[in-house]
């Protein structure tokens, strides 16, 4: 089942992203904890690219796809046409170097590295897709 | 969305959260805690039991006062996070860094400990 969401780049617009994956996820016996898991992870995403890739302009429009099928790998997909940001080339900062530098960015980043299994960028007809993979528990 | 509510209790400042906090939100709760201090609280307990969600924004707003409450000595403790909210800082390992408590019972008596 699919499942598509698109939104302007606002980050008052974060709590209805939530809501949405929130919804999608709560239709496939997901338990409940990896359901809150997967919505951090993509509120994280969903942050960096609304302010990095985007300066928080609501006139840019992203793209947020959820593939959902039984006994699968959960797939969700960012896409959007702004700068890419490729948490993978990002060197994850240790806890002790965010708590020294007072850096409130990194935390996120590990979050989604803890979170999903897999982060790939690609590039299709102009635009960025950011796809995320992650493996659950059907209940 | 977040409200946050203040109250003081036996000389401790209790900051209630009450609802989400996100990349929109985090800005409030370094406000809140930052008041807090700037009152000269060094007993600061925050009350969780009605936070929602917690985003990484609002994780760094605690990590950022660490050094800070450290020096000064101000002691910060969080107390009634449900589990999902706990998971979240259990992901980072925050457990470890900031003092958690299970309820405010619990909060008070290591604030008054430490």
């Amino acid at each position: 089942m699919n499942y598509k969401f698109k939104v302007g780049c606002n980050i008052e617009n974060l709590k209805n992203v939530r809501d949405f994956i929130r919804g999608a996820l709560k239709n496939h016996a997901i338990s409940e904890l990896e359901i809150s898991e997967i919505v951090l992870a993509l509120d994280e995403m969903c942050s960096n690219l609304i302010i990095h890739a985007h300066n928080c302009n609501p006139d840019d429009l992203f793209e947020l796809n959820i593939r959902i099928e039984k006994e699968k790998p959960l797939v969700f997909e960012l896409i959007d046409d702004g700068t890419v940001f490729d948490i993978n080339e990002f060197n994850t900062p240790g806890i002790d170097s965010i708590i020294h530098q007072k850096r409130k960015g990194g935390l996120g980043i590990r979050l989604v590295k803890s979170i999903m299994d897999k982060v790939e960028y690609q590039k299709h007809e102009g635009r960025n897709i950011c796809r995320l993979v992650k493996t659950v528990q059907f209940k | 969305m977040i409200h946050i509510k203040r109250l003081q209790e036996d000389g401790a400042d209790i900051i209630a959260l009450i609802g989400e906090i996100d990349a929109s939100s985090s800005i409030e709760l370094d406000l809140a805690i930052a008041k807090s201090v700037g009152e000269g609280f060094i007993k600061i307990l925050v009350d969780c039991s009605a936070l929602e969600y917690i985003s990484s924004a609002g994780l760094g707003v605690f990590m950022s006062y660490i050094e800070e409450f450290n020096d000064r000595n101000i002691r910060m403790v969080l107390f009634g996070m449900s589990d999902k909210v706990a998971n979240t800082f259990d992901i980072l390992g925050l457990n470890e860094l900031l003092k958690i408590g299970k309820d405010k019972v619990q909060a008070k008596k290591i604030v008054n400990e430490l």
